[in-house]
């Protein structure tokens, strides 16, 4: 079964929806949009280092984000510059620096719209496993972090005061953002993996009344847009990231005109 | 607001004046000469503070004058850079914070807030949302409550922890006057019922004033302390205070070092006794 490119996407991609979802929620809640997409850009950067160390280029991207987002966690805080201005400039020296040493290290084997938009005849049967396993441990790091994590993200004092380890939370919060950024890449691309995980939790925004409920809703959106997207990107021969953006937003679309409808009465 | 019918009763009769506790005090957290940089500016300098179960202690300052932080610490949210801060073992302690926003992204109703920190069942829910008035808005959206309906769900909250000690920091923010009267009365009413103690930071004198037992003057050091009475009339207070009034302070930071600029519209605004 797996022999078939477009069911090795198709699998891939749905683990990818289910991890990226619920993530993502957080990242709506805590404002961190920017941050997810900082630590996206410097995924280049670890492609490059794959190429330069001889390594699969997963696991030089893995490392990268790992090392991107302990930086950033360790930069928050931080009052010489406002903290988005701060993301930008990093965000693009990645982007411009991975660019640059991937497309001299790599020569002939870079793939670069790939990586930077997806492909799904790039998506190999380890990167259908290393996409599973992602997902089974976000799933397991999230049975105890969720109530936590859920709590900062209200009031992180009052979290605090009640016996949450913050710090230790963020850092692995973060870290779970940059193991998802490191898989998700293969299938829509370091340019769009954002959209994978903020489009989702802001569509299913409007139907839900708890935060599971957002969540739930969030990886069932992502997951049929990831296998609408992809069907289109077969049929209609796109890349395979913008087409699932583009289904992404037309769910999301849909859920701020109910959501406008319900504000109306 | 639809509380229940006690806490309608006319605000001034509900608690004694000042009824001080003739049981020996258990001291539950006390601060020893503590001080804290943040960068270059000195937050708080040479507390010295001891909170006793049973006890409202009232922190009234200006903006700047680090309240906030001196709750933080006491909580142990902060650690000071120099003295030294003992809690009683195994004490248990409930925060309200100065009053924030919940993003509306969030979906959250108020019985589910409640338990964010707390595992509790919905009967555990219902009881401390019934201490404080709170009940009927269990199933509400958190981001649609008044001030009053927030404050009264975030020291229902507090109270989930069955705490020793509480600190409670500006409770009766963007809550309207007869409001804040029934707060405090509440406030008074849960010290006097669970015997636990306050730590109450506010900036307005004439409210807290009955409900005190002791009223610390803060300007990052202590200026003055004692009884509420006391303090009102004390030299450092006035000082600290001076013809603007309380009622300035919570909007002007450090009023107090421009007193002679005060323009006449603020000076009609003060009531003086």
């Amino acid at each position: 079964m797996l022999d078939d490119f477009f069911t090795r996407a198709l699998i891939g991609g749905v683990g990818v929806a289910a991890l990226a979802a619920p993530l993502g929620c957080f990242v709506v809640w805590r404002r961190m949009a920017y941050f997810g997409e900082t630590i996206a850009y410097s995924g280049l950067l670890g492609v490059a280092l794959g190429f330069i160390l001889g390594i699969d280029p997963t696991i030089g991207v893995f490392a990268v984000c790992m090392v991107m987002a302990l930086l950033l966690a360790g930069l928050q805080g931080q009052t010489v510059l406002p903290e988005d201005t701060l993301l930008g400039i990093l965000a693009h020296v990645g982007l411009a620096g991975g660019l640059i040493l991937a497309t001299l290290t790599g020569g002939a084997r870079l793939d670069l719209m790939g990586y930077l938009f997806g492909d799904i005849l790039a998506v190999s049967v380890g990167d259908v496993i290393w996409i599973w396993a992602g997902a089974v441990a976000i799933y397991a790091a999230f049975y105890w972090l969720w109530r936590p994590l859920l709590a900062i993200s209200v009031h992180e004092e009052l979290a605090a005061a009640e016996g949450v380890n913050v710090r230790l939370v963020r850092i692995a919060y973060i870290l779970l953002i940059a193991v998802a950024v490191a898989l998700a890449m293969k299938v829509v691309g370091i340019l769009l993996i954002t959209s994978l995980l903020i489009f989702p939790a802001a569509a299913a925004r409007a139907f839900a009344r708890t935060p599971e409920q957002m969540a739930g809703g969030a990886v069932v959106i992502a997951t049929l847009s990831v296998v609408l997207g992809l069907t289109m990107s077969l049929q209609a021969d796109t890349p395979a990231g913008p087409s699932i953006v583009i289904v992404l937003a037309l769910f999301f679309l849909a859920s701020a005109v109910r959501a406008m409808a319900t504000a109306r009465g | 607001m639809t509380a229940p019918v006690s806490m309608l009763a006319p605000a001034p009769v509900v608690i004694a004046p000042v009824t001080p506790l003739v049981v020996a005090k258990r001291p539950l957290v006390s601060a020893n000469r503590i001080s804290l940089k943040l960068g270059a500016r000195t937050v708080i300098e040479d507390v010295t503070l001891t909170i006793h179960a049973g006890e409202i202690v009232t922190v009234i300052g200006p903006n700047g004058a680090g309240k906030t932080t001196l709750g933080r610490l006491m909580l142990g949210l902060a650690k000071p850079d120099s003295g030294s801060i003992d809690r009683a073992p195994k004490i248990r302690v409930g925060y309200v914070p100065q009053r924030f926003a919940i993003d509306a992204a969030i979906p959250l109703d108020v019985a589910r807030f409640m338990t964010l920190g707390v595992r509790a069942n919905a009967a555990e829910v219902v009881a401390a949302l019934e201490e404080t008035g709170a009940a009927h808005l269990a199933r509400s959206s958190i981001a649609t409550l008044s001030g009053g309906e927030f404050q009264r769900v975030l020291l229902a909250r507090a109270l989930m922890a069955a705490p020793d000690f509480l600190v409670l920091d500006e409770p009766v923010q963007a809550v309207d006057y007869a409001g804040e009267a029934q707060l405090y009365d509440l406030i008074a009413a849960i010290r006097n019922r669970r015997g636990c103690g306050v730590l109450l930071i506010s900036h307005d004198l004439h409210m807290v004033m009955k409900a005190s037992d002791k009223v610390i003057c803060l300007n990052r050091h202590i200026c003055c302390q004692g009884g509420p009475q006391a303090v009102a009339n004390d030299p450092a207070y006035l000082k600290l205070f001076g013809l603007s009034g309380l009622d300035a302070l919570g909007i002007y930071r450090h009023r107090h070092d421009h007193a002679h600029d005060l323009s006449g519209e603020v000076c009609e605004g003060h009531k003086h006794e």
